[in-house]
């Protein structure tokens, strides 16, 4: 790791002062930052710790939707019981995400603007339709991925919260990866204020939703209506976890637990 | 030089830091805290595992100056009066250790599995060991012991007890 200045900032304000500087990095969890830096494949000047931003922190329900501070850990999602009440598939979601000490440390907001193409925020806040509130506006789901780890966030921009509608049903389903836990494929849906949605992670450059299948299930929701639906394999990576072809099949498994789980 | 100050083991500590600091370099190597062991190094192996503020963490992956002001539990504090935590003394009645290597880190983690479920199944061990791995026991005498340090700290006899 090459050395840098490190802050510590007890404010939005300051940090937003602070991250507008030329290379300066924002750190949340750490549990991506942290190993990038280790294998110097980043050098920034400043890291800014958000750690010490209580107002960052936090799970509220209020005008029917769902509120997570950018800084509440994997942890504190699959353990509330705010987050169970109103979206049980959204605290398994979090529940699966690597380990319970990677859980501890790692939070929604870092999961989001690291934007990697086998995470699992992204399926849920895109199949969701969340918004996402920064410290200088707010960010519509569908306009904010915009592929491998690239964002709608501008320099220096800081993720305050994600704002969840509540929908009547969702779930997510996962294939994960067995040593890292991240996605091979992870599929959520959701029936809810904006009409049916089918959220894919794992399998292409980043998140994306499948309209066919949101077509199907807003005219049948059941696992049989998306029988014949596929995802071309061509749209899918191969890697040495799994070829095009598995992963684009797997779409369509994932996609049916997640009708049966939400029920 | 940054300086951090933090509580290691119920006892106040400081050392100089760099600011890449890891916080386990700061236990092994300015404290001569060497009970928590470096595995992977890159976040997998759960070797390093300690408790920062009463949450299991890698010790690898958390900068030492981040635990400026923090509570800090390693293996070495778990032990009272020169006498084994249960959860110690499951691993060694049930052989829940070969090489030993990853033990601190399967010790710290298994007491944050019992903080919040003090009565796991089986399973649930096996589903919490996710971030821990060993390359020795195979698991099974691992998840054996901590089912039984789980018993021995809800104070139901463990089969040392009883014998
Ligand atoms: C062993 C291991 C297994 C994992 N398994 C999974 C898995 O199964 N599924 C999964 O989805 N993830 C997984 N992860 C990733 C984990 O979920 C991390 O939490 C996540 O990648 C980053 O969150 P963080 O809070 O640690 O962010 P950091 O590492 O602190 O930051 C990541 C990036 O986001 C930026 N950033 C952080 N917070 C903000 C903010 N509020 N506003 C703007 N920018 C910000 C930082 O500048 C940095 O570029 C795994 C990680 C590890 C180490
Ligand atoms: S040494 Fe920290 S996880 Fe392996
Ligand atoms: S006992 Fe050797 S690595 Fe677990």
């Amino acid at each position: 790791m090459y050395d840098f200045a490190y802050h510590r900032p007890t404010n939005l304000a300051d940090a937003a002062r602070l991250a507008k500087e030329a290379e300066a990095k924002l750190m949340a969890g750490g549990m991506t930052l942290i190993p990038t830096l280790k294998q110097r494949l980043a050098k920034p000047s400043a890291v800014i710790d958000l750690g010490a931003i209580s107002d960052l922190v936090g799970i509220r329900v209020e005008g029917g939707r769902l509120t997570i501070g950018a800084l509440t850990t994997h942890a504190d999602v699959a353990r509330s019981a705010e987050v169970r009440r109103t979206i049980p598939g959204l605290a398994d979601l979090a529940n699966g995400i690597g380990d319970p000490q990677v859980r501890n440390r790692g939070t929604i907001g870092g999961s989001l603007a690291n934007n990697d193409p086998a995470a699992d925020y992204p399926a849920a806040v895109l199949g969701l339709g969340a918004t996402i509130q920064t410290n200088e506006r707010s960010i519509a789901a569908d306009d904010y991925f915009k592929g491998l780890f690239e964002t709608a966030l501008k320099e220096g921009e800081i993720i305050t919260a994600v704002h969840f509608p509540i929908p009547e049903k969702a779930a997510y389903a996962k294939f994960p990866n067995p040593a890292s836990r991240y996605a091979i494929i992870g599929v959520f849906i959701a029936k809810g204020p904006q009409g049916v949605r089918v959220a894919v992670t794992g399998a292409g450059n980043g998140v994306f939703r499948v309209k066919a299948m949101e077509d199907a299930l807003a005219k049948n929701w059941s696992a049989d209506a998306i029988n014949d639906i596929t995802v071309p394999a061509s749209e899918c990576n191969s890697d040495i976890h799994a070829s095009s072809e598995y992963r684009a099949h797997l779409i369509g498994v994932m996609a049916k637990r997640a009708i049966q789980a939400a029920g | 030089m940054p300086h951090v100050s933090l509580t290691v083991n119920g006892k106040p500590a400081s050392a100089d830091v760099e600011n890449r600091t890891l916080l386990v370099q700061l236990l092994r190597e300015k404290l001569g805290l060497t009970g928590t062991h470096v595995g992977c190094d890159t976040s997998q192996c759960g070797a390093c595992v300690v408790h920062v503020n009463g949450r299991s963490v890698k010790s690898c992956t958390i900068l030492a100056v981040q635990c400026e002001g923090a509570n800090v539990t390693t293996i070495e504090g778990l032990a009272t009066d020169g006498k084994l935590h249960p959860m110690q003394e499951a691993f060694r009645e049930n052989h829940g250790l070969q090489c030993g290597f990853c033990t601190p880190g399967m010790v710290m983690s298994a007491l944050d599995l019992v903080k919040h479920n003090p009565d796991p199944s089986e399973r649930e061990v096996r589903e919490w060991l996710e971030g821990n791995l060993c390359r020795c026991t195979g698991y099974h005498n691992i998840v054996k012991s901590i089912l039984a340090g789980a018993a021995a700290m809800r104070g139901q006899p463990t089969k040392a007890a009883a014998e």
